[in-house]
């Protein structure tokens, strides 16, 4: 069995965001990590592995740097890990970015494709649906839990107030939630092994049945039409008065304001 | 593809269990604005089975045409089916604008969809507005500038950046909003909408998913969305049983419990009470962040409540960047008392 898992290198936004004296973000200064709904994805293909055997390939589009995400992917356990990068694919949005993804997935033998849900960065929880859509498969979003059986997979698939469990036959893809599972840590010996392992780095070239005009920015029908970072709410009032007096001061606002 | 051949404002109207979701409306209230600014109507897309009676009730919240697809295929939702009847919608009726809730089902239906049609798709916007693509003319091409365009603005990077997205060569533009942005109009009771039956073939293929099981959550919780008043609790709560002194301050004011991520992983109460950018959005009137920190994540979900009360012990939490009223001190002891003073006062 042959699982290939999509994963994306993200700056950390959690709790490590950075600002420039001008209050924009600092990109630079902010860590890189491995996406975490696609490292649940990728803990999730190592259990299959762990228990059948499967193959575990890993890939990513982006810069040359996401090599590093690759090679921890590697050090958990993925068995082989390929690069997209090339200047063309710059500054695509989901549509595109499916598309070089598909073009790419097509030159790999899988059974289960396994994407995260959603990357920290864009959130949108595009990609993963649009790449199933490119590819024809069957698609299944949202996963709590994934288990195989023969030749199709098990699935709870969560919803606001419920969850459905679903059977979809492979090949098919599945888009994880980190709620799935708790990643296991590189080891030593992993780590030792991902450094010389090699990645195989594709560009554009090596897409399959993929049209120039669907990919980059300019193959993007979305279009920026403005950017900008976030100018926080004025701050209210603040006091650091004694309880008694706190709850005082917010009786009379509140009274001040109709509220009681 | 000859954009002007698209017309109208069209919006998903989710139904789970052949009722409506509260997003459907929500979409219907903001397709209204914007279709009055481009001189044209709303159509609500209804798919299900046994579904048609839900027309009406969207006709009352401001729908002028609803489109129902009724299929038994289409009884629960799984994505194929639900995206084949979708896309054919398209084809067939040719929306200018396509919009769908940012929900568990809208955020798999819409991009699959979108995908299949071919156009692009702006996720979980919080502001929708009719304008200009490039926004400001360039120079010597000012007759490049295209006129009312889609703009979308949403939140990225984890709340700390925005956008405003065109979709400016491809039709329908497509969006999903976020559930609790977006306001829906007042009912009109009696208000009718055109009713427009569509029977697309829906074909069984390799795509379809088999539905083994469905489990809905147990009990009926209640949906910190509806509340009026919110007393949301973060870390600094500290344990599960100190959440009492809120649901006693809530109590007091008719509104409801919630709380930030760190609460749901600390297991004290559960991910549907959770607000932010991993949880809910919600926009009560009164919101009290209490022992909530104010990181950006969660303030992406409460910040547009109509007035904020911060309680925390540490004065430099960056909750009170957005506070209206802040109050520097030991929730431990504010909270009871601000319950008793509350009590005293409303008893009056």
């Amino acid at each position: 069995m042959n699982i290939v898992v999509c994963i994306k290198q993200v700056p950390d936004t959690k709790g490590g965001v950075k600002f420039n004296p001008d209050g924009t973000l600092d990109r630079a200064a902010m860590l890189a990590i491995m996406n975490p709904d696609d490292k649940a994805g990728l803990e999730a293909a190592l259990r299959i592995k762990d228990e059948t055997g499967a193959k575990v390939t890993v890939l990513t589009m982006g810069l040359p740097k996401a090599d590093a995400v690759l090679r921890e992917a590697m050090a958990m356990g993925a068995d082989d890990a390929v690069l997209v990068t090339d200047r063309v694919l710059g500054g695509a949005d989901t549509w595109a970015t499916s598309t070089t993804i598909a073009g790419a997935l097509r030159n790999l033998d899988y059974d289960l494709i396994i994407t995260g849900r959603q990357a920290i960065d864009g959130d949108t929880a595009q990609v993963g649906p649009q790449i199933a859509e490119h590819l024809n498969l069957p698609v299944i979003s949202y996963a709590e839990e994934i288990r195989v059986e023969g030749d199709s997979v098990i699935v709870k698939r969560q919803y606001e107030d419920r969850y459905h469990e679903l059977k979809a036959k492979m090949p098919c893809l599945i888009t994880a939630l980190s709620e799935l599972n708790e990643p296991r840590y590189m080891t030593p010996g992993g780590i030792y092994e991902a450094v010389d392992k090699e990645v195989t780095v594709w560009g554009r070239a090596d897409l399959k049945d993929v049209d120039d005009s669907n990919l980059g920015l300019a193959g993007s029908p979305t279009k920026i039409a403005k950017a900008s970072d976030k100018v926080p709410k004025g701050a209210g009032e603040k006091v650091n008065l004694d309880p008694t007096e706190s709850v005082n001061y917010l009786i009379g606002k509140f009274k001040e304001k109709h509220i009681i | 593809m000859g954009l002007e051949e698209y017309k109208g404002v069209y919006i998903y109207a989710q139904q789970v269990d052949n009722k409506l979701s509260s997003i459907a409306f929500e979409l219907i209230g903001k397709a209204k604005e914007l279709a009055n600014d481009l001189g044209t109507d709303v159509t609500a897309v209804l798919l299900g089975s046994g579904v048609k009676g839900l027309a009406d009730e969207l006709g009352a919240y401001g729908a002028d045409k609803v489109i129902v697809v009724d299929n038994p295929v289409l009884e629960t939702y799984r994505t194929e089916p639900y995206a084949q009847a979708l896309s054919a919608v398209i084809n067939e009726y040719k929306p200018d604008i396509m919009l769908v809730g940012a929900t568990a089902i809208g955020r798999d239906l819409g991009p699959t969809v979108s995908a299949r049609v071919a156009t692009g798709l702006t996720a979980d916007c919080t502001k929708l507005e009719i304008g200009d693509f490039p926004l400001n003319p360039v120079p010597g091409k000012e007759n490049e500038q295209k006129h009312n365009q889609l703009l979308m603005t949403r939140p990225a990077f984890g709340g700390n950046t925005i956008a405003t997205i065109a979709c400016p060569d491809n039709r329908p533009q497509m969006a999903t909003v976020r559930p609790g942005v977006m306001q829906k109009l007042p009912k009109e009771e009696g208000r009718k909408a055109e009713v427009i039956e569509f029977n697309p073939a829906l074909e069984e293929n390799n795509r379809y998913v088999e539905i083994m099981n469905v489990v809905k959550a147990v009990g009926s919780v209640k949906n910190i969305m509806d509340a009026k008043i919110l007393v949301s609790g973060g870390r600094g709560v500290g344990s599960k049983e100190n959440f009492k002194q809120l649901e006693e301050l809530a109590d007091v004011l008719g509104g409801m419990v919630s709380c930030s991520r760190a609460v749901v992983e600390n297991g004290w109460l559960e991910q549907a009470y959770q607000v932010g950018q991993t949880g809910k959005t919600v926009r009560p009137q009164i919101y009290f962040a209490i022992g909530i920190s104010g990181a950006i994540q969660h303030v992406a979900g409460m910040e547009e409540s109509d007035l904020i009360v911060a309680i925390n012990k540490d004065e430099d939490a960056p909750i009170f960047d957005v506070a209206d009223y802040g109050l520097v001190g030991d929730l431990n002891k504010i909270v009871p008392q601000l319950t008793a003073a509350l009590k005293a006062e409303m008893g009056k």
